[in-house]
C-alpha cells in the first residue's frame, strides 16, 4: 500500500516528486500521451539524467544541458517581447521554435512573458514592460520603490494578507486604489457586526475595481490555458520543464518588491530587530509558496532566483546576519518536504560559498552565474548540483568555437564525477543562435561519462 | 562632551552625527565648516569601500546621514560651499535600461573623489549624453548598463558621438553588471570598469589626477 504523504521521510517525499515528474498527467489526471514512444523515451531519459546530476548517487549517461532564456526565444523567432506578452499564439510558436531549435535537456516553460493585458487592467506599478514604459523590443525591468514603508513592519508581520491585500495592492496596481478601505478579514467572526466588515463592497469605486479584477481574471485564464496547452505540448514531444514553481529568500522577497534596495538597507542600520523578524515571518511564508507549487504541480524542483545576498551587496557580517539564516530556513523547509530548492546565484558570490555550502548532500540544486566556478564546485559543489557560468557575452558576442572551448573547459572542470549541468549563466535576452546551440551540441558531443 | 562629526559621519552613527550638528548649529558655528566636515567623513566612508571595509549598504546609508545633514544646514547658509574639483564627467544608464544602483555607487564615489559628476540619469538616449558632453565639456563620459541589450546601446552612444565630432575630446568608460573587455570592444568604448573603483581609477588618470 502507499505510504500516506506525512507519514513519508523526506527522500521519500523526493523521490515521490520525481516520479510525479517521470510520469506527466493531462488536465484530467490521466497519464499524458506521448507523441511518440521515441518522444516518450527522450523524456524519461532527460528527467532522469537530471535527476541523477542532482541527488549525486550515480553519475548520469552524460551531463546534462539547460538553456534557460530571458526573451531570447523571441528575439529568435522574430518577435517582440511585446508580443509574446500580448499575443499568446506568437508566443506558443516562438517559444516552441526555441526548444526545437536548441533541443537541450531542461527548460523554464513559457511563462516568463506575463500576461501583458491584465497588467495593463491592472495598473501594474513595480514593473516597466514590453511598451509600457520600455520599448516593445526591450525586456521587462523592475521599478524600484518603498511600496512598503518603514513603519509597516508590524502590518506585514502580523497579518500579512490583509497588508498585501488592502494595503500593499492599492500601491502597486492603480487600478485597485479602491482597495484601501477594505476591512481586515480577520474581523469578520459572528452575526453581530457582520455587515461593517462588508459595507466597501457597496462603495462604487471598490465595485469597479473588482469588476476590472474580474476582467483581468479572464484575461489571465486565457493566458494560463496557452501556457499550460504549450507546456503539455512541449512534454508530449519529449522535453523537460525544470519549473515546478518558485519562491524566495526573504531578504530578498521584502527587500526587492516591498520596501526596495535602499529600504532594506536603511532597516538593516535603523531597525535590524524588526526586520529579522520579518524575515522569520516571511521565511515561512516561502517555504509553504515553494512546497504548495511543487505538490500542485508534481514537480520537486523549485525556483529561487536571488538578488541581494550577492558579494558587495552586504558584507560578510550582513550575509550571515540578515540572509543567510532565513534563506538556509527556507531551503531546508524545502527539503524536508521533498522539494528541490534550485537557487540562481545570480553574479559574484565567491565570498558566500564557504558559508551557503551548509546544506545536506544532494538536495539542492544551484545555478552559478559569475562566481568562481571551480571554488563553487570545491565548496557548494561538494554537497549540491551546480548549473550555468557560460557568460553572457560571450553568447551575444564570441564565436560558437569560443563557446565550445569555454563548455569543453567547464566540463573538464567541473563535471567530473557527476553533479554538474552545462548551461548560461544569467538569463539571456540577446545571443548568436549558433552560440546558444553550440552550448547544446559541445554539451552532448563532449560530455558523456564513460 | 565634544564629539567629533567626522568620525560619527565615517562610522556611520546617525543619531550621533545629527546631534553633533544641531548642537554646532546652535553654537552658531559657521554652516560650511560643518559642511566640510561632512565632505571630509564622505571621503573617508570612500576609502573604507575602495578598501572592502564598507559595502553598498554602508554607501547608501551614509548617503542618507549626509542628506539628513545637509537638509538641517541648508536653511543656515548665506553663501553656497564652494569645493574645489578635479575635472568634469557625465554619467548615465544607456537607452532601454533603467538599471540605477550600478551607475548611483560610480556617481558616488566620483563624487566623494572630488569629481563634477552630471548624472543624467536612466534610460539616456544617446543624443542626450552628446548634448551634455558640448554643454559641459567634460573629458570624461561613464555609460552603466545591466542589460545585455545595454550592449547595443552602449555602442550607439559611442557612435552618437563620433558622428557630433566629440569622439576624440572624450574619454569613454563603460560598466555593469555583464560588461567584459569583449563588451568594450564592441562598443568602441575606451575602457570598462569592474567595480566602482575601476570608475574612479580611470577618471584619474584620464584627467591627470591620478
Amino acid at each position: 500500500m502507499e505510504k500516506k504523504w506525512e507519514e513519508m521521510s523526506s527522500e521519500e517525499k523526493q523521490e515521490a516528486l520525481f516520479q510525479k515528474w517521470l510520469s506527466p498527467k493531462d488536465p484530467e489526471g490521466k497519464d499524458l500521451k506521448f507523441q511518440s514512444p521515441q518522444a516518450e523515451k527522450a523524456y524519461k531519459e532527460r528527467v532522469t539524467r537530471i535527476k541523477d546530476a542532482i541527488q549525486m548517487k550515480k553519475l548520469p549517461d552524460r551531463v546534462p544541458v539547460f538553456v534557460l532564456p530571458s526573451y531570447f526565444p523571441a528575439y529568435n523567432a522574430g518577435i517582440t517581447p511585446r508580443d509574446a506578452m500580448y499575443d499568446y499564439g506568437k508566443l506558443h510558436a516562438a517559444w516552441k521554435k526555441f526548444l526545437l531549435d536548441f533541443e537541450a535537456d531542461g527548460h523554464l516553460g513559457a511563462d516568463m512573458p506575463g500576461p501583458g493585458r491584465f497588467l495593463d487592467i491592472l495598473d501594474y506599478k513595480s514593473y516597466s514592460w514590453p511598451g509600457h514604459g520600455v520599448a516593445p523590443e526591450q525586456s521587462h525591468q523592475c521599478n524600484e520603490g518603498e511600496y512598503m514603508k518603514a513603519d509597516e513592519y508590524d502590518d506585514l508581520i502580523q497579518d500579512p494578507s490583509n497588508f498585501i491585500n488592502n494595503v500593499y495592492f492599492p500601491r502597486i496596481f492603480g487600478t485597485l486604489q479602491p482597495f484601501q478601505t477594505l476591512q481586515p478579514l480577520t474581523g469578520v467572526l459572528e452575526i453581530y457586526g457582520i455587515g461593517y466588515n462588508f459595507f466597501p463592497f457597496g462603495i462604487p469605486p471598490v465595485q469597479e475595481a473588482y469588476k476590472a479584477l474580474l476582467e483581468g481574471g479572464n484575461e489571465v485564464m486565457k493566458w494560463l490555458m496557452a501556457i499550460v496547452g504549450w507546456n503539455m505540448e512541449m512534454t508530449a514531444t519529449g522535453f523537460a520543464n525544470i519549473i515546478g514553481g518558485f519562491t524566495k529568500a526573504p531578504f530578498d522577497a521584502i527587500g526587492d518588491t516591498f520596501r526596495g534596495t535602499k529600504g532594506i538597507m536603511m532597516d538593516m542600520y535603523r531597525q535590524p530587530d524588526k526586520l529579522i523578524e520579518a524575515l522569520e515571518a516571511m521565511a515561512l511564508i516561502m517555504i509553504k509558496k515553494g512546497v504548495g507549487h511543487a505538490k500542485a504541480n508534481g514537480h520537486p524542483l523549485i525556483f529561487m532566483p536571488l538578488h541581494k545576498g550577492a558579494d558587495s551587496f552586504l558584507s560578510d557580517e550582513q550575509f550571515k546576519k540578515f540572509y543567510w539564516p532565513t534563506f538556509r530556513k527556507v531551503i531546508m523547509g524545502l527539503i524536508a518536504e521533498g522539494v528541490v530548492p534550485m537557487p540562481a546565484l545570480e553574479g559574484k558570490w565567491n565570498t558566500r560559498l564557504e558559508v551557503i555550502q551548509d546544506l545536506p548532500k544532494g538536495k539542492s540544486l544551484w545555478m552559478v552565474d559569475q562566481s568562481d566556478i571551480a571554488k563553487a564546485k570545491k565548496t557548494l559543489g561538494k554537497v549540491a548540483c551546480l548549473f550555468g557560468n557560460v557568460p553572457s557575452d560571450l553568447l551575444t558576442l564570441g564565436t560558437p568555437q569560443q563557446v565550445k572551448d569555454y563548455v569543453k573547459n567547464l566540463i573538464d572542470t567541473v563535471a567530473k564525477g557527476g553533479g554538474f549541468i552545462v548551461c548560461n549563466g544569467a538569463f539571456f535576452d540577446q545571443a548568436k543562435p549558433e552560440n546558444v546551440k553550440a552550448i547544446v551540441e559541445t554539451t552532448k558531443e563532449y560530455g558523456a561519462y564513460k | 562632551m565634544a564629539k567629533d562629526l567626522v568620525s560619527a559621519l565615517a562610522d556611520l552613527k546617525e543619531k550621533e552625527a545629527l546631534k553633533i550638528v544641531e548642537d554646532r548649529l546652535n553654537a552658531k558655528e559657521d554652516p560650511l565648516k560643518i559642511l566640510d566636515d561632512a565632505r571630509r567623513a564622505m571621503e573617508i566612508v570612500g576609502k573604507r569601500f575602495a578598501d572592502s571595509e564598507y559595502f553598498i549598504p554602508d554607501l547608501v546609508y551614509a548617503g542618507e546621514i549626509l542628506k539628513a545633514i545637509t537638509e538641517k544646514v541648508k536653511p543656515k547658509l548665506t553663501k553656497a560651499a564652494e569645493t574645489k574639483r578635479l575635472g568634469k564627467v557625465v554619467f548615465g544608464t544607456v537607452a532601454g535600461d533603467i538599471h540605477d544602483i550600478g551607475k548611483d555607487i560610480v556617481v558616488f564615489m566620483l563624487d566623494v573623489n572630488g569629481f563634477e559628476v552630471h548624472d543624467l540619469g536612466v534610460d539616456v538616449p544617446a543624443q542626450k549624453f552628446v548634448d551634455k558632453i558640448k554643454e559641459s565639456g567634460a573629458p570624461v563620459v561613464g555609460l552603466s548598463g545591466f542589460l545585455t541589450l545595454a550592449f547595443d546601446s552602449m555602442k550607439q552612444t559611442v557612435d552618437a558621438m563620433k558622428a557630433a565630432g566629440l569622439r576624440d575630446k572624450v574619454k569613454v568608460m563603460i560598466g555593469g553588471g555583464q560588461i567584459t573587455e569583449e563588451v568594450r570592444k564592441y562598443t568602441g568604448a575606451d575602457a570598462y570598469g569592474k567595480d566602482a573603483m575601476a570608475g574612479v581609477a580611470l577618471a584619474k588618470k584620464w584627467i591627470g589626477a591620478g
